[in-house]
């Protein structure tokens, strides 16, 4: 599987990240040199192998349905690059 | 007496409660190291106040007889912690300015036992990468040079600040964390000790993450006992990790007796690497000799799908890391682009993005986006997962043979000039981790302990990896290792 300019500039789309026009033949052939090195994977027989999703075997541990923090509003907003009126502010969503 | 920057953690702990030394004159000495050591860029924010602050409680707790092992201990705090009113910011410009409300667990555990922060460490952005090159604080050097060279060397990384602080004698010792070999290959570099341990011993929380299935903190020490003492305090059960282990924390460092006779040493053939130095096969026959000559049975192994664990970690890593860091998107905190007339929320995000994060990050992110993608998520990413449960169980395999601990080379080669990896694919770079990172993938314990100098004068570690939840043994085996190998030697200071 190769990857092109226009599978990298919708990878990019996908990610949240702007990248411009001309630097997506770069990023193309550096996907392309990772994603040939992940290929070797294919030699692996996984017939029959269940996906790993726990590395130690653990139950996750419920706690109590209750309430353990809150009114902590100006601790939550101290770091916004942009917050009024005890809200985080951000671009105009819907017209 | 000698600085007492360079003393060890069970140094300094035995003097302070002698009383022969306070944790104030020893966090003053320290902190004027770090005033002159400004040309290892191991340090990018420097908290003096905090550290006098600390360092007085301590001594008021030491003169009360109340100082657990760590209390009055300077440490250094990689930049990947949380730390409250600290600027933490993962080495990444997306997190410029950001200063927590709140502690990591860590870091939180480290202070209720008295220690005190001198600052916090250089590091990769987000921990994604190999020599410390992709910090926005620029590079941390390595104290170390290749004999009367002045080309200035990497550190390792990603905790290639914490490792170049601890060799330089800047602090007592450092947290690290690996997500794929990021304290080993570090510690390696220096000739420092630095232990992972099993998944879940640390806790994540307050720890920026990176690929949380992969993720350990630890500690970054200039001994074994030092690894010990400062892992005992740090680790333990957090009901705020679901995934922290709910078991009881021994006393690592009264399990350091040395005496390792009758455990079984595996040497596993496919760390055998083409084209692996000649030096570091010498260092790992060297090391397995002197585990022989303590009394270990010797016995060759295979973990036959070593070869696929780098492949594997290259999918795994990418695809949590871009989950992870989608939290990234200029609302809450950090960095936000500025934006021009009519960009909407989608701009946003895009342009604060691509400002934010170093190339490195971006192009893990895509990967990781481009493996989890639909109709491409079995091929890359159940099917490294599959593959992964199979690396696993290539150790289980082993340690149910009677297996007690596995040595391996730490790093396929010396610490490597910066700039020199410039010009190589990211591959090339990603092959640095091809001795650690099975270890993370299979979420266990793995320690590098420095064994030798190479021919140019530069350190070499040797990895050894234990049981899960067998830090102790494995600590001891280590111990034995280091006691072995005897190494003393230190960087010829230049800064």
């Amino acid at each position: 599987m190769s990857i092109d300019t226009a599978t990298a500039a919708k990878v990019a789309k996908l990610a949240r990240i702007r990248v411009e026009e001309d630097a997506l033949p770069a990023l193309a052939s550096e996907f392309n040199t990772i994603l040939g090195f992940i290929e070797q994977l294919n030699e692996v027989d996984v017939e029959g192998v269940e996906p790993m999703t726990s590395v130690t075997p653990m139950r996750l541990k419920r706690r109590e349905d209750v309430v353990t923090d809150g009114n902590q509003q100006a601790k939550v907003l101290a770091n916004a690059p942009d917050a009024r009126e005890g809200f985080f502010a951000v671009p105009k969503v819907v017209e | 007496m000698s600085a007492l920057n360079t003393l060890t953690i069970a140094e300094a702990r035995d003097k302070l409660r002698a009383k022969e030394i306070t944790s104030l004159e020893l966090t003053e000495a320290c902190l004027s190291e770090i005033d002159g050591a400004g040309a290892l860029g191991a340090f990018v924010h420097n908290t003096p106040d905090l550290a006098r602050e600390q360092a007085q409680a301590a001594d008021k707790r030491l003169s009360e007889g109340d100082a657990p092992d760590m209390c009055g201990i300077p440490l250094g705090i990689k930049d990947l912690f949380c730390t409250k009113g600290v600027p933490s910011q993962a080495a990444s410009a997306i997190l410029n300015g950001f200063k927590p409300e709140y502690e990591s667990t860590i870091t939180q555990n480290l202070f209720d036992a008295g220690s005190v922060m001198l600052g916090k460490l250089n590091m990769d952005e987000f921990a994604m990468g190999s020599s410390n090159e992709t910090s926005t604080y620029g590079n941390a050097v390595n104290p170390w040079r290749r004999g009367n060279d002045d080309a200035a060397l990497t550190p390792g990384g990603s905790s290639g600040g914490s490792a170049s602080a601890v060799a330089a004698d800047l602090c007592l010792a450092a947290t690290g964390t690996d997500t794929g070999g990021s304290i080993r290959q570090p510690a390696a570099f220096v000739g420092i000790t630095g232990i992972k341990p099993t998944y879940g011993r640390c806790s994540r929380w307050g720890v920026v993450a990176f690929a949380s299935s992969l993720d350990q903190a630890g500690p970054m020490t200039k001994s074994v006992r030092d690894a010990a003492i400062m892992l005992e305090t740090m680790c333990g059960h957090d009901p705020k990790d679901s995934t922290s282990a709910d078991l009881p924390v021994p006393n690592f460092e009264a399990m350091l007796s040395g005496d390792i006779k009758g455990k079984v040493i595996g040497i596993p053939k496919e760390y055998r690497m083409e084209g692996m130095p000649e030096e570091i096969e010498q260092l790992w026959a060297d090391g397995t000799a002197m585990l022989k000559d303590a009394g270990a049975e010797i016995r060759d192994i295979s973990l036959p799908h070593t070869k696929y664990a780098l492949p594997a970690y290259y999918v795994i890593a990418p695809a949590e890391a871009s989950s992870n860091l989608a939290r990234y998107d200029g609302v809450r905190y950090g960095h936000r682009a500025r934006l021009d007339q009519g960009d909407g929320i989608t701009e946003m995000y895009e342009k604060t993005r691509a400002e934010g994060f170093g190339p490195e990050v971006q192009r893990r992110v895509m990967i990781g986006t481009y493996v989890l993608s639909a109709g491409f998520y079995d091929a890359y990413y159940n099917r490294a997962r599959r593959v992964r449960t199979l690396i696993k169980k290539d150790f289980e395999d082993v340690f149910a043979a009677g297996v007690d601990a596995i040595l391996t080379p730490a790093t396929p080669s010396a610490a490597f000039g910066l700039g020199e990896m410039t010009d190589a694919d990211p591959v090339q770079m990603y092959l640095n981790d091809v001795f650690t990172v099975t270890v993370n993938l299979a979420g266990l314990p793995g320690i590098a302990v420095p064994a030798g100098l190479d021919k140019q004068g530069l350190p070499l570690g040797l990895q050894l990896i234990g049981r899960p939840w067998e830090e102790g043994d494995l600590l001891n085996t280590a111990y034995a290792l280091e006691t072995a190998a005897g190494f003393i030697a230190k960087p010829g200071r230049w800064w």
